[in-house]
């Protein structure tokens, strides 16, 4: 578990927490273009369950993802208290929806602990590390690593 | 501005002097012999050249010498463009095309074909007739052979590239032995343009002057009084009599530039007969001062006004003064204006590209990018139109209020707006036409064939995006036809054919689509070869009953090739379905048509444009849907007694005595789990790229609307049976449904089950 924090630069590094049920999760403030209310989203057709649909963001078609669904956890039902974290995942621009987002977090490495091994699959694959925040568990999450980009499917 | 920029326009002109050469060498080739196309053709090598002997472009400026030169004799009338000559051109012209981009983007260019070419040019300039061979290289003393008789050398277009050349005076031993020349006498009346493209008559006369020992005199008969006078117009004209040793040739040489913009006469003097017929007293020009013109600006205009005053005093009555004055100052303060461009000689050869190029029509280049912010941007408008519209009719429940005039009006404007907008990103499909013909004739000359390229409707405009995607398919498709459609000029003439085959390319708008067809004098679809290869490939069962028209249609099919032999042409099993895949990703259709021994023609039917479309709005299943208006024939309500139950689920409806499949859009697109009623809902026949028609069932229709074509594959991924997404009046998104993907879903072919399967794809799909 090495990759975490060698992955990290020197100093200290801005984080947005949020939360999802009864966790909390944090990803780096600078894939964070905006966020937003929910508002309810286009269904797609033949689309993954946690793809909750499409809005529309200022002239852009934004796919909204269920970031619980996506980590396994039990789907949302969203509500006007939800919110929807606009973030850069590679070329694309996809909104997450969360149900609150609860801080802006300045830490530095020696905040981070590692993942401690666990059998989960989702933790193995997004969870970059964990953070101790005023006795409260967040858990830092890789959206590259959410979103991987595909060649294969290409038309 | 540095280096590079400038550059960067040389190349972008660069490609429209290319256009200009290969549609004036066509022009010629269809056997147009008007001067000016072969001026344009001539003028577009020569601007090139010039542009490439400013950059250093060495192999590009002697492969346009060479071209040049030959193209001069056509000029001249002393090379006759027949069809053998026009070949060579036509192949030069594809080398300089290739020489061109190997400049820009590096890499390198068939040297040997190059060298063949210049030889083959060489020789034709030389009066020699293209040989069978055709890369014979001419002996040099044949070119000195031919040359050293004529008494008019050829005109060296290049300053660096001329040689003197031996000259006989045996013709002049009778009449004038004193004379070491000829006088000529040389009329120059420059015209508005000459001044506006930013030539210099003073500069011209001061290069003639350097030829030999002439005379001059102005004629101002034509200088209008003050008050009606235009001070951009041309009212002067020059007599000029000069004595030199120099041919014609030369002389028009000093006028190169200048030569479309005047009227320019040179011929021998008859002796004696000069002075007194001139109605004017000639002035000694003092040219000499103007050597230093180019010195300071001020210089300029105390020359020009004293000059042109002396010739006033001595020449035109006292009455005229005054305005002579003031069209002399005026004639020096456009000295002022245009003596930056007129300093060097490579400026004026690229004023002079730039002004050839801008007489064919007013344009600008403006970046894409800015084009498509824009489009954007009143997509933006339009959606936003449409909200707040909506949005009033909600709140504002009288509706007879002034704002709903002002937003009916808004309404058109912003139509109006995108319409204009739409227009600029229309381009002609000359340029993709026009790349074809070069295409048809390598593939031919690789395969031995003689065939010719008729195209239709050049001008047929449609959107940038198309055009550029066009180019591909369009590629594939022309070498299909040379390839396999015509067949070799033996077997056309054993089937009482042309030997030469005909490939017709023509585009034609037809109910907001353009229609693009490519049309074959070929020997058709060989229904049995493509019917035993389909078999043999495993793509249909022996024993299919199968029509003509779905046999011809096997060919789109992915790993079809029915070319005996696989040649570096075409015949990789990739063709027609990359083809069918291409047009249909612009959101068009393709369809083919044979008739054995006649030929066979593809019919491409393709939007306008990528960024609008008129749709149906519809409901399926609590979704708010759009179908394309295009591809919809009718709509109709089903009544109970028109459904019949077909098998185990399947539905058609009786429409006026046919049974047509009833398709029902939420069930496909699995917004809802069991079809629904037909009877509650509405049918909209459609008419999908097969040919075959379907009634798709959705459960309302909610009008129709110009939407914006949203891409859903910026950020998502393609979804089987969606083409694209838009933006409604309430701000939401709505989808726009791939007719011909769900029609093909109904007649079985899933659409893409992997999706399902495989949900982490779905995101992660590049668009």
């Amino acid at each position: 578990m090495s990759y975490a924090v060698k992955n990290l630069t020197q100093g200290s590094r801005e984080l947005i927490a949020f939360r999802i049920g009864d966790q909390e999760f944090c990803v780096n403030i600078m894939s964070v273009r905006e966020i937003r209310g929910w508002t309810p989203a286009t269904p797609m057709p033949h689309a993954p369950p946690y793809v909750m649909g499409v809005i529309n963001l200022r002239g852009a078609v934004l796919p909204i993802v269920d970031l619980s669904a996506r980590l396994g956890m039990k789907d949302a039902e969203p509500t006007a208290r939800h919110v929807i974290i606009v973030a850069q995942v590679k070329t694309r621009v996809v909104g997450l929806l969360v149900e609150a987002v609860s801080d802006i977090l300045t830490i530095t490495e020696e905040n981070i602990q590692p993942v401690p091994e666990v059998s989960s699959d989702l933790e193995k694959q997004y969870a970059r590390g964990i953070l101790a925040i005023e006795k409260r568990m967040i858990c830092m999450i890789e959206l590259d690593a959410l979103f991987p980009e595909k060649e294969s499917e290409a038309a | 501005m540095d280096m590079n920029e400038i550059k960067e326009i040389f190349f972008q002109e660069c490609e429209e002097q290319l256009a200009e050469l290969e549609s004036g060498l066509l022009k010629l080739n269809d056997g147009d012999r008007d001067p000016e196309t072969v001026n344009a053709v001539f003028r577009a090598v020569h601007s090139i050249k010039g542009g490439a002997g400013a950059f250093g472009l060495d192999d590009l400026v002697s492969f346009a010498h060479v071209f040049e030169t030959t193209l001069d004799c056509v000029r001249s009338g002393k090379l006759e463009p027949g069809q053998d000559v026009l070949k060579v051109m036509l192949k030069s012209a594809d080398v300089l095309a290739d020489l061109v981009s190997a400049s820009r983007d590096g890499g390198s260019v068939d040297e040997s074909r190059t060298r063949g070419l210049v030889k083959e040019l060489e020789a034709l300039a030389n009066g020699e007739l293209p040989s069978a061979s055709g890369h014979e290289a001419p002996k040099p003393a044949a070119k000195a052979a031919s040359a050293a008789p004529q008494e008019e050398t050829p005109k060296p277009t290049d300053e660096s590239g001329f040689q003197p050349i031996p000259f006989s005076f045996d013709g002049f031993d009778d009449e004038e032995p004193v004379f070491e020349g000829s006088i000529y006498e040389v009329t120059f009346k420059p015209r508005r343009e000459l001044y506006s493209k930013g030539n210099e008559a003073a500069l011209l006369l001061r290069d003639l002057s350097r030829i030999g020992e002439m005379s001059i005199a102005c004629d101002m008969d034509e200088l209008p009084a003050l008050d009606k006078m235009d001070p951009e117009a041309s009212y002067f004209s020059w007599k000029i009599s000069l004595k030199t040793n120099k041919g014609e040739d030369d002389i028009r040489t000093v006028f190169e530039f200048a030569e479309w913009d005047c009227d320019l006469e040179v011929k021998l003097a008859e002796e004696a007969s000069t002075d007194e017929e001139l109605p004017m007293i000639p002035v000694p020009f003092d040219l000499s001062i103007l050597d230093d013109a180019s010195a300071a600006e001020e210089e300029d205009k105390a020359v020009e006004p004293s000059a042109v005053e002396e010739t006033a005093a001595a020449a035109v009555s006292a009455a005229k003064v005054a305005t002579g004055i003031v069209k002399a100052a005026d004639a020096a303060a456009r000295v002022a204006e245009k003596k930056d461009a007129a300093s060097s000689a490579a400026a004026a050869a690229q004023n002079n590209a730039a002004a050839a190029a801008a007489a064919a029509g007013q344009t600008i280049r403006v970046d894409l990018d800015r084009v498509d912010r824009l489009i954007n941007l009143v997509g933006e408008l339009v959606i936003n139109q449409a909200m707040l519209s909506q949005s009033v009719i909600e709140n504002d429940t009288n509706g007879t209020s002034s704002i709903n005039m002002g937003l009916e009006e808004l309404q058109q404007l912003t139509r109006e707006i995108q319409d204009s907008v739409m227009a600029i990103r229309a381009q002609p499909v000359k340029p993709v036409f026009q790349r074809m013909s070069r295409i048809v004739r390598e593939v031919a000359d690789m395969v031995g064939k003689q065939i010719r390229l008729v195209t239709e409707g050049e001008n047929t405009e449609v959107d940038k995006t198309v055009i550029d995607k066009l180019a591909e398919p369009l590629t594939h498709m022309i070498r299909n036809a040379v390839d396999h459609g015509i067949e070799t000029p033996e077997k056309r003439e054993a089937a009482g054919k042309n030997p030469e085959g005909t490939v017709k390319l023509s585009a034609k708008h037809r109910s907001g689509r353009i229609l693009i067809e490519l049309q074959d004098d070929g020997a058709g679809i060989n229904r049995e070869r493509v019917r035993q290869k389909a078999i043999d490939n495993d793509l249909i069962a022996a024993d299919a009953n199968l029509s003509d028209d779905e046999i011809d249609n096997l060919i789109f099919m992915p790993g079809f090739s029915t070319a005996d032999k696989i040649s570096d042409i075409s015949g990789r099993g990739v063709g027609m379905d990359v083809v069918k895949r291409s047009i249909q990703a612009l959101g068009g259709r393709i369809s083919i048509s044979s008739r054995p021994g006649h030929g066979s023609t593809f019919t491409m039917s393709l939007p306008l444009t990528l960024a609008v479309l008129d749709g149906m709005v519809v409901t399926v299943a609590g979704q708010t849907l759009v179908v394309p208006l295009t591809a919809i024939v009718e709509t109709l309500q089903p009544e109970a007694s028109a459904i019949h139950s077909f098998g185990a689920n399947q539905r058609l409806i009786s429409i006026r005595n046919s049974f047509c499949p009833l398709v029902d859009v939420g069930r496909i697109l699995n917004f809802r789990a069991i079809q629904a009623n037909p009877v509650d809902g509405v049918a909209l026949l459609v008419e999908s790229e097969g040919g075959g028609q379907r009634a798709l069932m959705v459960d309302a229709i909610q009008g129709q609307r110009q939407v914006v074509i949203k891409s859903l594959e910026a950020n998502y991924t393609h979804v089987p049976g969606i083409a694209a997404a838009t933006i409604l009046g309430d701000g939401r998104v709505a989808l726009i449904l791939d007719v011909d993907a769900v029609v093909a879903a109904s007649r079985g072919q899933s659409l893409k089950p992997e999706m399902a399967l495989k949900p982490e794809m779905s995101l992660a799909a590049t668009g």
